[in-house]
């Protein structure tokens, strides 16, 4: 039975700071930044704007695209590393905005940057497994980097949803793949506000080992190599990581340009190669194929592959595209301090 | 129905009372009017407070103010309509004379605000309180949006409109310059208003009345008692009241008060009175727009010509209407739940002839208007000297 | 606590839930029992998302829970079919000079799903609809 994507939506804020902003607060080198980073600005959520909210934006628009009762979708899960509550769902209060509710299942998920793909794989899943007729998987996120600290420069807001189905798709599942290992490069305590890494070890032992693995994995299931694809998206720590990691692979740039939003939208966590997809589907011509492969420290990717169908033509205009809301000409540029201040980064205790 | 009249008042001074707590403004209060009425007995009594639950975390007014006046098992009822529970108070206290049912009637109005409790959050329950208040609006912000759909809907430049508001704010200053009890006694300027920090755009902190304790009360009579007491005698020859949409975007017309409107007119009808027959009028000007847009739901102004009003001197003493002798809201002080009753003391006083530098030459007739909310309910009454 | 007061208002806040007076036509936004018209008998409406600012202000000294976020904007924004609503406006530059240049009346909005407000550092997040310039 073919199962695959129905609708998509990405959601991006409006607001901005750029790299050269946060070097001048930390005293470091911009330049060193956006070159050795790819890194030129990331997107900044309002203060009125939180996990649950983008999830909601992004699951209308992709709502808007499958052009389906809200109330035919079996199962939502959003991932984040951000939920706005430690205990109580942030699905709970998005399928009930979107009149979802109540007969619907409901779970948040967590995983670091991954919790977004994984939320789709078990979307996909029960899909599959003909539980039922639609289910929604969202990977969204407000992430935070510690003031001073390098992760500051990507963390960013933003997120992506996508219903699943087996009627009118729009990109079939063609393989899925998860490769995991009890890998500590990246975690957060419980109380702490920031979360901490590991440095360099984030690198080679653990996105490259994983993201690699699963790609590779994936491929060998599909019989396909590089040249195959006509798109492929990784996971987006910075500008860098995934062109690297493509190339190792044997992919060339220009396959990987469509999905790399983090030069200009920063890396919105479990958002990051979710949204990445979105921008892809919004350019892609059917019969493409594409090679999706997350990674979420702690560690693990999932990955997918894709093959577009005709429908997509019919749909993509229904909703506004990923790329446009990245360049949109109503970014506002924060400074740092403002910056702080929309992050609760000086003010941790928002009632003093 | 029978006449009734006002046989004596009485009011606390107005302003941030540290030293004197809720009930003993109230007695202080009642007991000045019960001494000018020269009364020995009560029949029954109103206290409009608009909201000593949140303040002082004290409700049951009637029993309370009864009891500290010293008037065991009298009938004692709090009425509450927000900023118009006073004037909402003075009217029910005149149908209970007015249909014979008793004869000397007290009616008291209160706010204590200085207690601690957030006062932004109090106020805001009389508005719609699921959806404004909670979304973020606050009183000023409400009666911003009125001033920026009045200014929109007659095409007034923004410094033009800016300018002619604060003018009602200097009279009102000027007027309460010359009385005792107001909060505030220093004149200011155009540039005073126009250079205060803004509060909610248009309006400046110098447009809006300030945080005030204190209470006023008034003793209502069958006229033919009051004929014996010796005084001039001050008959309620009108009374109107009428409730609107609560919400603001739920108003036919921002701009416009037709709960006003309405109200003036069930007070004009009562005894065939026109805006033409007023000699002098106190209106709620919570904030200088509110004084604009009432004049015109008064009747006294076309609307989108009460703008003018203060600017071109109509509304100061001496002129055409005197508009506020007390200084209004904004200069006398807006203990909320006072102030409708505290608008009737100053029409007695201006009516007998005793409002000393304030005095309005010749006035017969005075009208008090009473307002709650954004322009929820209003209360209007109109009186006359014999 | 907030939570029982903000639960009856949720299909208001998250899906401006309205209803619609059957013997004039006149919709009510939040819902009515009985309509101005004197009819007791609705049928379920559901606002649209798009509209025109009527009237708004920039509210410097709000109450206690939007301090951080002042000066906020708010609106009485005037939907496709005629309702007006109150709603914050969002999205707006974090420092303006002055907002008569950026918000004008009769510019067109669109509602957005944003949260109102926290209860403070450990009560609930209170979501509900705001708009914002298209």
């Amino acid at each position: 039975m073919k199962v695959g994507i129905v609708g998509y939506g990405a959601y991006i804020p409006r607001y901005r700071i750029k790299a050269e902003e946060i070097a001048k607060q930390w005293g470091d080198d911009p330049e060193a930044i956006k070159n050795g980073l790819d890194l030129y600005e990331k997107s900044v959520p309002g203060m009125d704007e939180d996990t649950i909210t983008i999830s909601y934006m992004a699951a209308k628009y992709a709502l808007q695209r499958a052009g389906i009762d809200p109330k035919e979708i079996g199962a939502l899960y959003i991932g984040s590393e951000s939920h706005p509550y430690a205990v109580k769902p942030s699905g709970t209060v998005v399928a009930e905005a979107l009149g979802i509710t109540p007969d619907v299942h409901v779970a948040d998920f967590e995983f670091a940057c991954k919790a977004g793909s994984e939320a789709m794989f078990v979307a996909y899943s029960h899909v599959k497994a003909g539980n039922m007729k639609y289910a929604m998987g969202i990977g969204a996120d407000t992430s935070q980097g510690a003031p001073g600290d390098a992760l500051e420069y990507s963390a960013a807001a933003g997120g992506a949803a996508f219903i699943f189905g087996t009627e009118n798709i729009v990109a079939e599942v063609e393989y899925t793949y998860s490769f995991t290992t009890d890998t500590p490069d990246f975690w957060r305590r419980e109380h702490e506000f920031y979360p901490q890494h590991a440095g360099r070890f984030t690198g080679e032992p653990a996105y490259f080992k994983h993201v690699l693995s699963c790609a590779r994995e994936l491929m060998k299931m599909a019989g396909a190599t590089p040249q195959d694809f006509a798109y492929a998206v990784f996971h987006m720590p910075n500008g860098k990581f995934p062109v690297r990691a493509g190339s190792i692979l044997g992919f060339k740039k220009e396959q990987l340009l469509t999905g790399l939003v983090v030069p200009w939208m920063g890396n919105t966590y479990s958002g990051s190669s979710p949204t990445g997809l979105t921008a892809i589907l919004d350019e892609a011509k059917p019969g493409d194929r594409i090679l999706m492969v997350s990674f979420g420290s702690g560690a693990g990717s999932d990955g997918f592959i894709f093959r577009v169908t005709d429908r997509i033509l019919e749909v993509r205009d229904k909703a506004p595209k990923t790329w446009e809301q990245i360049k949109s000409d109503k970014r506002m540029y924060l400074d740092y301090g403002l910056y702080a201040k929309f992050r609760g980064k000086i003010i941790l205790r928002p009632e003093l | 129905m029978r006449e009734v009249a006002v046989i004596g008042v009485g009011m606390t001074k107005f302003g941030e009372l540290w030293n004197t707590n809720l009930r003993s403004l109230f007695v202080e209060a009642a007991l000045k009017a019960l001494k000018d009425a020269g009364v020995d007995r009560l029949d029954s009594m109103y206290v409009g407070c608009m909201t000593s639950g949140l303040f002082a975390h004290q409700e049951h007014l009637g029993a309370l103010m009864a009891d500290y006046l010293g008037q065991k098992h009298l009938p004692a009822y709090r009425i509450e309509s927000a900023c118009a529970s006073g004037g909402l108070a003075f009217r029910l206290g005149f149908i209970e004379v007015a249909s014979g049912m008793s004869d000397i009637v007290l009616v008291g109005g209160v706010e204590k605000m200085h207690t601690g409790a957030d006062v932004t959050d109090a106020l805001s329950t009389a508005s719609d309180s699921e959806y404004e208040a909670f979304l973020g609006i606050t009183f000023p912000g409400l009666y911003a949006m009125i001033a920026n759909a009045y200014m929109h809907k007659y095409r007034i430049p923004y410094k033009e409109f800016r300018e002619k508001l604060a003018h009602v704010a200097v009279k009102n200053h000027e007027h309460g310059s010359k009385n005792p009890n107001a909060q505030f006694r220093m004149k200011i300027t155009v540039d005073t208003v126009l250079n205060s920090t803004l509060v909610a755009d248009p309006l400046r902190l110098m447009d809006c009345s300030p945080v005030t304790d204190g209470a006023a009360c008034v003793v209502l009579a069958p006229v033919e008692i009051a004929k014996k007491l010796g005084k001039p005698v001050v008959k309620v020859i009108g009374s109107g009241a009428a409730t609107s949409a609560i919400a603001l975007a739920q108003r036919d017309d921002i701009a416009w008060l037709d709960v006003v409107e309405a109200a003036a007119k069930r007070a004009y009808d009562m005894d065939k009175i026109t805006p033409k027959d007023i000699d002098l009028v106190e209106l709620h000007d919570c904030f200088t727009i509110a004084e604009v847009c009432v004049l015109e739901a008064l009747g006294f102004y076309e609307p989108g010509g009460a703008i003018n009003a203060a600017y071109n001197g109509d509304t100061y003493i001496g002129g055409k209407l005197p508009v506020n002798t007390s200084g209004g809201l904004k200069a006398k002080g807006h203990p909320v739940g006072a102030t409708g009753v505290a608008q009737i003391v100053e029409i007695v006083e201006q009516l007998r002839g005793n409002a000393g530098e304030r005095q309005v030459k010749g006035a017969k007739r005075g009208l008090a208007q009473n307002m709650g909310g954004s322009g929820a309910s209003s209360v209007v009454h109109i009186l006359e000297v014999e | 606590m907030l939570t029982p007061r903000v639960y009856t208002e949720i299909p208001q806040r998250y899906r401006l839930e309205a209803n619609k007076c059957k013997a004039c036509g006149k919709v009510f936004f939040p819902p009515r029992l009985v309509c101005t018209c004197g009819s007791q008998d609705f049928e379920p409406y559901r606002l649209p998302t798009r509209g025109k600012i009527v009237t708004y202000t920039v509210v410097r000294t709000p109450g206690f829970v939007f301090k951080l976020q002042k000066p906020i904007v708010l609106a009485i924004v005037e939907l496709e079919d005629g309702t007006r609503i109150m709603a914050q406006v969002t999205d707006l530059p974090p420092v303006v000079e002055d907002y008569s240049e950026i918000i004008k009346i009769g510019a067109e909005v669109e509602l957005v799903f944003r949260k109102i407000f926290s209860e403070q550092e450990a009560g609930i997040h209170v979501y509900g609809y705001k708009c914002r310039l298209i």
